[in-house]
């Protein structure tokens, strides 16, 4: 008997092998690498197991209960008329609404723990990044260090960022999973979200709200490193002979798609909210 | 495909925007479909022609007013969709299960096909299959269930009907002559304005959409009508079965929710058409306006869907438990609660635009109190088997798959419906799996259930209940191999809606996923042969009493398929179960000794006619001709104003006529009663037990 089953049997082990193969890493939202993302990961396991206290009785019952009282299985008791006990309603709303109250207090607690707009907490001070979501590649700006970057963005390894976010054409939403959270980037609005990366490495960023033909190459590499990495990639940028003109960017504006990394110098300082401003700015149009 | 091709912006007087580039001649896989289409359909009008059925089909279908030929039609339409909208949904996979890579263009679907197939996909599947399985089910079932002879407004519920079609015929229209949208089936906008979607794609989305949008308001209207105007004597809403109580939540849900969209849709046309501003990114346009407003229809929208699937799973398990529906009372209040809490929900959907933590707060706490009377139904039904003698029919199999697999969705709900968590779960994989969890595992199994149950009851003869079996086994096994692996793509990040993707371990995934679209896709195949083998054995599979599932509620108390006055005296009734109660008190299957003339409505052309237009007005928008535009909504408006001025819109069902209908079903009767009985005896003996 046991051999038969042992063909049906390799289906789930394939399954299951494929999802230890799989590895660690490759879960990105398990593989937290910075505050925010740790919180959520913790905060998708917690919540998960408490929902399993009802969940799992509900999957037991549901094949439980049709199989003992089967038609052909006499010997149960059969109470065609009862359709009504206080003992089961009291339960079957209590204890979902048990649950739903420790759920509902966790939820309040990590909206605000885990807000966007809270900055991080930290002996450093945070640093300061302007992203531009265009069809379709990501534009970042620098104010503090005089540099823009496209598709490739790098921050300081425990030190907070706040990203400022926008778009400069359709809706997109800028989503780094190893660190945490995602916001819109929309037009003629400023986004704000904090992250901080506490390992050194190299992450995927991407957009993960649909913006039209390009979208799927819409990604973006984030490099958390050391002050001196961080520095040293900084001078790269600088002394790239790129300058973020008007037709520099105007040619960004043009749509493109798998856009590789490119560095600019010396970017207009008002070109964020220039952009927001370009959408906001009413019946001036140039 | 605008990026390929000249976009017309100047109209031609005649033809608008159209012009033969706009056929997309280059596309093999469009024109083999269009072949196919072309040649089927041809020989469908071929063999009308050729059997001399136009005039009947003209005679008792297209003009018919009776709500059961309605829905059967609703339900016909609803079965040829799905089969186009999962033909999308195996393009998907087929496409992602190939497209490892890290430039665009991987595959064999380039981004400006494939991204129309999943905007197509989901608009096919919530408006042209959910949405008409559910209004043709409730066409079927609602007015047996009250005991009423039709609907409160016959003529609409017809002209409902057209305007459905009209929308289902643009929307495919769109395959062959243009594009459809590629926005994603909400269309958000900047994306969906005429800056960024320049040609007639999110056009054809707006008028299909806009033209069955308001016919699933007018639908909403009517049976609100019907379940609160007429029902029989003595049925308070108390007793009403569940439903019709849970059609009736999902049609006041309609009747509140669909104007939001009709709105929604009419400023994103004028944006599109006269260059207004209420959602463009410039100007003073909000788009976060649009999201709200769309998802605000959104939302209760999916309890329009789900609603009615509950009320299926009710009947059902009571009636295979051979037992009362365990907690009516608490059922009933749960989907009231449940429609009430759906207006106050929407936000959920995007947690991520960045409202404030405590609107974030607010609208996840509000989305989980919504799981507990949803958990509460769940246990009613578990409760409802418990002490029962458990038949395990076909639809009994949905209703067990259904408790498995929606239990998985909710719990993954209530998860995304945590604003924080959702930081990272939203717009991915993760959500994909959670809402087709659901939408499947719980609408479309509900639907599934239902169209076993009630067809014996609209055809006259049942389903073959073993293949119904193999169906439903295939379905939950290609559901669960489908959609888990999208789960476990969801924590590795991957993102909805790509067309390639650089990571070759997601590849794996989506290899088992694509199996599991297969396993579904012989699923469906099995469905298609049990309907076929069912229509062929019709004779052995025949239902003379009217009640072949030994069940509960007054639907069961007519024939099958029920003559087309439905009753011909209306019940009187005592109890919720009131068939059970008429079997029990042995007044079943008892011949009236006298009946009385019936008030009926006459078909009429006026349904049919006015949705044509309406399809012509639509087509004529889409491609800016506003000449036809301007003909097309003459020839409603004319239509409608013809109709309204005729006299001869109903007729007297002579008694005559009745008693020999009614004689014939009674010896119909006489023939089989003995097995009737006996069912009732062995009940009888085993409650004395």
């Amino acid at each position: 008997m046991l051999f038969r089953y042992k063909n049906w049997l390799r289906l789930p082990l394939l399954l299951v092998s494929l999802l230890l193969l799989s590895g660690c890493e490759e879960f990105a939202l398990f593989d937290p690498k910075g505050p925010v993302a740790e919180e959520q990961q913790w905060l998708i396991i917690v919540s998960f197991a408490i929902m399993l206290i009802v969940v799992i009785p509900v999957l037991i019952m549901s094949l439980w209960f049709p199989y003992k009282y089967r038609s052909d299985n006499t010997s149960e008791e059969y109470l065609p008329n009862w359709e009504h006990s206080n003992k089961i309603e009291f339960i079957v709303w209590t204890v979902p609404i048990l649950i739903i109250v420790a759920l509902g207090i966790l939820t309040y607690i990590t909206s605000h723990s885990l807000d966007p707009r809270k900055p991080i907490e930290s002996d450093k001070p945070t640093m300061v990044i302007q992203v531009v979501a265009m069809d379709w590649k990501w534009l970042f700006i620098y104010p503090e260090h005089g540099i823009a970057t496209v598709n490739e963005m790098a921050m300081v390894v425990d030190q907070p960022v706040e990203f400022l976010i926008t778009s400069d054409a359709t809706m997109n939403s800028f989503f780094i999973p190893n660190l945490g959270s995602m916001i819109y980037a929309m037009s003629g609005m400023e986004n704000r979200l904090h992250l901080m990366a506490s390992e050194p490495g190299t992450y995927k960023g991407m957009s993960t709200n649909y913006s039209g033909f390009g979208f799927s190459g819409m990604k973006f590499n984030a490099i958390a490193s050391s002050q001196a990495e961080f520095n040293s990639w900084v001078k790269e940028a600088r002394n790239s002979k790129n300058l973020l003109t008007k037709e520099a960017f105007k040619s960004l504006q043009v749509k493109s798609r798998d856009v590789k990394p490119m560095y600019f110098n010396n970017p207009n300082p008002l070109l964020f909210s220039d952009i927001i401003e370009h959408y906001t700015g009413g019946l001036n149009v140039e | 495909m605008s990026s390929n091709r000249t976009i017309v912006t100047e109209p031609d007087p005649i033809f608008g925007r159209l012009t033969l580039d706009s056929i997309p001649y280059e596309d093999p896989i469009i024109m083999t479909t269009f072949t196919v289409v072309a040649i089927g359909g041809l020989g469908l009008i071929g063999s009308i022609l050729y059997f001399g059925k136009l005039k009947y089909l003209w005679d008792e279908w297209l003009t018919s007013v009776d709500h059961k030929k309605i829905g059967i039609m609703y339900v016909i339409v609803a079965m040829i969709m799905l089969f186009r909208g999962f033909s999308d949904a195996l393009l998907m996979r087929s496409q992602q299960a190939v497209a490892v890579a890290s430039e665009s263009g991987a595959g064999y679907l380039p981004p400006e096909h494939y991204d129309q197939i999943f905007t197509a996909h989901g608009v096919i599947m919530i408006f042209f299959v959910a949405m008409p399985l559910i209004v043709g089910l409730m066409n079927i079932v609602v007015p047996l269930q009250i005991g009423a002879r039709d609907v409160a407004f016959p003529f609409l519920n017809s002209l409902s009907f057209w305007l459905f079609v009209s929308g289902a015929l643009l929307m495919n229209i769109s395959l062959f002559v243009g594009e459809f949208a590629a926005t994603g089936w909400l269309a958000y906008p900047p994306l969906s304005g005429i800056e960024y979607s320049p040609w007639v794609g999110v056009d054809y989305w707006l008028w299909a959409l806009q033209i069955s949008g308001i016919g699933t308001l007018l639908t909403g209207i009517n049976f609100v009508v019907t379940i609160l105007r007429m029902r029989a004597p003595g049925m308070t809403l108390m007793k009403m079965p569940v439903f019709t109580w849970t059609s009736f939540c999902a049609n006041v849900l309609i009747v509140v929710a669909f104007p939001i969209l009709t709105v929604s849709i009419t400023l994103l046309t004028l944006d599109r058409y006269i260059g207004t501003h209420f959602f463009t990114g410039d100007m003073g346009g909000n788009q976060m306006m649009y999201v709200n407003l769309i998802w605000a229809w959104g939302h209760p929208e999916v309890y329009i869907l789900i609603l009615p699937a509950f009320g299926v799973f009710s009947e059902v398990t009571a009636t295979f438990s051979r037992k009362r529906l365990f907690g009516y009372d608490s059922l009933v209040w749960a989907t009231v609660c449940i429609m009430l809490m759906s207006f106050l929900v929407w936000l959920h959907h995007f947690f991520t635009m960045g409202a404030g933590a405590n609107v974030n707060a607010f609208f996840g706490i509000a989305t989980m109190i919504i799981s507990i009377p949803t958990g509460v139904k769940i246990f009613n039904w578990l409760f409802t088997m418990y002490k029962g003698r458990v038949e395990y029919s076909a639809s009994m199999w949905w209703t067990i798959s259904f408790l498995l697999t929606f239990t998985i969705g909710g719990m993954t709900g209530v998860m995304l419906a945590i604003p924080a968590a959702d930081f990272v779960l939203h717009n991915s994989l993760f959500l994909v799996a959670h809402f087709h969890n659901v939408i499947i595992g719980g609408s479309l199994f509900g639907y599934f259930a239902g169209i076993t149950y009630w067809w014996p009851k609209a055809t006259g003869f049942t389903l073959n209940e073993n293949l119904g079996k193999w169906a439903c086994g295939l379905w939950t096994v290609g559901f669960f191999m489908a959609f888990m692996p999208l789960y476990v793509l969801g924590f590795m990040g991957m993102t909805r809606r790509l067309n390639y993707y650089d990571n070759p371990v997601w590849n794996n995934w989506l290899l088992v996923a694509g199996a599991g679209a297969i396993i579904v896709l012989c699923a469906i195949g099995v469905q298609f042969y049990q309907m076929f083998a069912s229509i062929r054995d019709q004779k052995s599979n025949r239902d003379w009493t009217g009640d072949p599932w030994n069940a509960r509620t007054l639907e069961w108390s007519t024939s099958s398929p029920p003559p087309f006055y439905n009753f011909a005296l209306l019940p009187e009734v005592r109890d919720r179960d009131h068939w059970t109660d008429m079997k029990e008190l042995g007044l079943a299957y008892k011949k009236p000794t006298k009946y009385q003339r019936v008030h009926m409505p006459k078909n009429t052309w006026a349904g049919v006619v006015i949705g044509g237009a309406s399809l012509v007005l639509g087509f004529a928008m889409v491609w800016w001709i506003w000449w036809l535009a301007i003909l097309g909504s003459a020839a409603m408006l004319g239509a409608w104003v013809i109709y309204a001025f005729e006299d001869n819109k109903d007729y007297y069902v002579e008694v005559d006529e009745i008693e020999a209908i009614e004689g014939k079903r009674y010896a119909d009767l006489d023939r089989v009663n003995t097995k009737a009985i006996n069912y009732q005896e062995s009940d009888a003996t085993t409650i004395s037990v």
